[in-house]
């Protein structure tokens, strides 16, 4: 029996990961087929006409092999693809150097600042939610509540335009931007600047994306205050406290952990826009710069990597449950 | 009064406040672009409520022109979206399996792409223009709507009702039209109504990054960058002002929709 549930669970998390690996192909697709069917010149953009004007047709026919403008669309997909199986991304056009490379650098700047702003936001939105719960119909529940519509209102880059306001500009608590220090050897930042400079963008992070998580808690919280065996458990004597953790936690914390992996796609999103603000060089901000640049390559390869991080998430959400919850694997086969 | 009325009062005149600013946006469209050096970077006053930028341009007129496109380029992609979940949604749940594995693939992969860096690449497919934004955010807000509909449609499939319909020899066609449609309209309706304010702040997002229109044209985003490199020398009016209306309009969108849920959720209609 215990084998045979164990059989069935590994299908189960191989099934998520086929289905992972053929999404991740479509996203490719999709991507190629968006950045390929761009009106723009990549020449036009990066080189400019005047200057282009000037040209031999020799050197503009090599920088149209070099930019990738020769062979047809699926053959250049084809080319791609088979590269990046071999771990080769190409070359980033702008920073003339593989994309393998940039993403590596610039994910290993976002990293912190995404860990940092998905816990706190995880973190402080389960128990936001869980007092909105507990203390429902008071002004606490009004509070939390009203914040939350607010913040989910609230596009995160305006916030993070009035905190570098209000700590850069008016209090100089805090620096305006860059992950090091300027005049700065990359290589010789301590770990304690590098997170003095990620303190801004990861807390405006982390506060706009609490929204989802608080509303959703509070709900859960509110239906386990009025299920039977928390009636029985008051009738037992025991205290607000000891329900909370012994009823509460338990059944809340999985559904809500479940969903902030389900939303690190939001949270990567947002940091595009917030890594701009402070000019925090990261993975959104080289997503942009690829996109104003029409640096095709590293565009797919940034898509890609993004688009594989949300999928293990999802993939981690679906597992957890899974795992938990007997119920959603025999859902499974529907 | 009673709630159901109050609340419909209160949408009423949500609709007239943000068809004000749409229409008024409209109007002083040109306004916004004239500048004038004799009142550069005034702070607010009574004669310009958000003050002046650095080019002297009255940052209220340019406000309500950029929040006038932000709420049409929400109306055309609440729309768009709307249709395309609807038809998505229902087909999957009616058509068998294989189409609805297809359709909820779809679905996936959209959602798996982050928002913004979809929109930046479905902008930068179709040039950086106007039309790449405007496109973009009317295309993709769909899935999640889609995935609400499914389900309810997946779970009316097997409801009495429906299959009596199948036994009395109605078509697919017609249970769909006829018996699932108005059960999960509130929903559908409510779902549109929750697009705008995603819709909107995608589009304010976008043209923040500077994909979409030109520096001159009024968009609260483009309000919004250009705001970011004056902070650094203390002027926060044309950041404060602008952001907080934006705020504002997307939160009131989503009172609007909480509000409308209220009234048509039979659990919570009567209370």
């Amino acid at each position: 029996m215990n084998k045979k549930l164990k059989l069935r669970t590994v299908k189960w998390i191989g099934k998520n990961l086929i289905r992972m690996f053929l999404l991740l192909t479509a996203v490719s697709i999709v991507t190629f087929v968006l950045v390929n069917r761009s009106p723009l010149n990549p020449l036009q953009e990066n080189v400019g006409q005047t200057l282009l004007g000037s040209m031999s047709a020799e050197q503009i026919e090599k920088l149209e092999t070099y930019w990738g403008m020769k062979e047809p669309p699926v053959q250049r997909y084809l080319n791609w693809a088979r590269d990046f199986l071999r771990g080769d991304m190409g070359v980033s056009l702008l920073y003339r150097q593989p994309v393998s490379h940039v993403i590596a650098v610039k994910l290993s700047n976002s990293f912190l600042l995404l860990l940092i702003a998905w816990l706190l936001s995880g973190i402080f939105g389960f128990f936001l939610g869980i007092l909105a719960g507990i203390f429902r119909g008071t002004w606490i529940d009004r509070i939390i509540r009203g914040y939350s519509v607010l913040i989910a209102s609230t596009p995160a880059f305006w916030l993070a335009l009035l905190f570098l306001l209000v700590f850069a500009v008016w209090l100089k608590v805090l620096p305006i931007g860059f992950s090091v220090p300027i005049g700065v050897e990359a290589t010789g930042v301590t770990v304690l600047e590098r997170l003095r400079h990620a303190i801004l963008p990861a807390v405006t992070l982390g506060i706009t994306g609490i929204s989802n998580i608080t509303l959703h808690t509070r709900e859960k919280m509110i239906d386990v205050l009025e299920s039977d065996y928390v009636l029985f458990a008051k009738a037992r004597g025991e205290r607000m406290r000891t329900i909370v953790v012994r009823h509460g936690f338990r059944n809340i914390l999985l559904p809500a952990m479940t969903l902030q992996f389900a939303a690190i796609s939001e949270i990567i999103g947002g940091s595009v826009l917030v890594e701009q603000v402070f000019s925090y060089p990261g993975l959104g901000q080289a997503a942009v710069t690829a996109g104003m640049g029409s640096d095709v390559p590293l565009l797919m390869g940034i898509t890609i990597v993004t688009a594989a991080i949300v999928f293990l998430g999802n993939s981690i959400a679906n597992i957890l449950y899974g795992f938990i919850d007997p119920r959603m694997r025999e859902g499974e086969r529907r | 009064m009673n709630r159901r009325k109050k609340t419909m009062l209160f949408l009423g005149s949500l609709a007239l406040f943000f068809t004000v600013i749409v229409i008024s946006g409209f109007c002083c469209r040109d306004v916004a672009r004239v500048t004038d050096f004799s009142r550069k970077n005034m702070a607010p006053c009574v004669s310009f409520f958000f003050g002046t930028d650095w080019l002297g341009r009255d940052m209220l007129v340019r406000t309500l022109a950029g929040l006038s496109m932000s709420i049409r380029i929400g109306c055309l992609a609440a729309a768009v979206g709307a249709v395309i979940a609807f038809v998505l949604g229902v087909s999957a749940a009616l058509f068998g399996e294989k189409v609805d594995a297809v359709i909820s693939f779809l679905i996936d992969m959209i959602l798996g792409i982050p928002h913004m860096l979809l929109l930046l690449l479905i902008s930068y497919a179709l040039g950086k223009g106007l039309k790449g934004v405007v496109l973009g955010v009317a295309f993709t807000h769909w899935p999640s709507l889609a995935r609400v509909i499914r389900a309810e449609v997946l779970q009316l499939k097997n409801s009495t009702y429906v299959q009596i319909s199948q036994k009395l020899g109605h078509s697919k066609l017609e249970a769909a039209l006829f018996h699932m449609t108005p059960h999960i309209f509130p929903q559908f309706l409510i779902g549109l109504i929750l697009m705008f304010p995603h819709a909107i702040l995608h589009e304010a997002g976008i043209t923040f990054l500077g994909f979409g229109l030109s520096t001159e044209q009024p968009a609260i985003g483009i309000i919004l960058s250009e705001s970011m490199k004056h902070l650094i020398t203390g002027k926060w009016w044309p950041a404060v002002f602008p952001g907080a209306m934006l705020v504002l309009v997307v939160a009131l969108f989503d009172v609007a929709g909480n509000a409308l849920r209220k009234i048509l959720d039979p659990s919570s209609a009567q209370e």
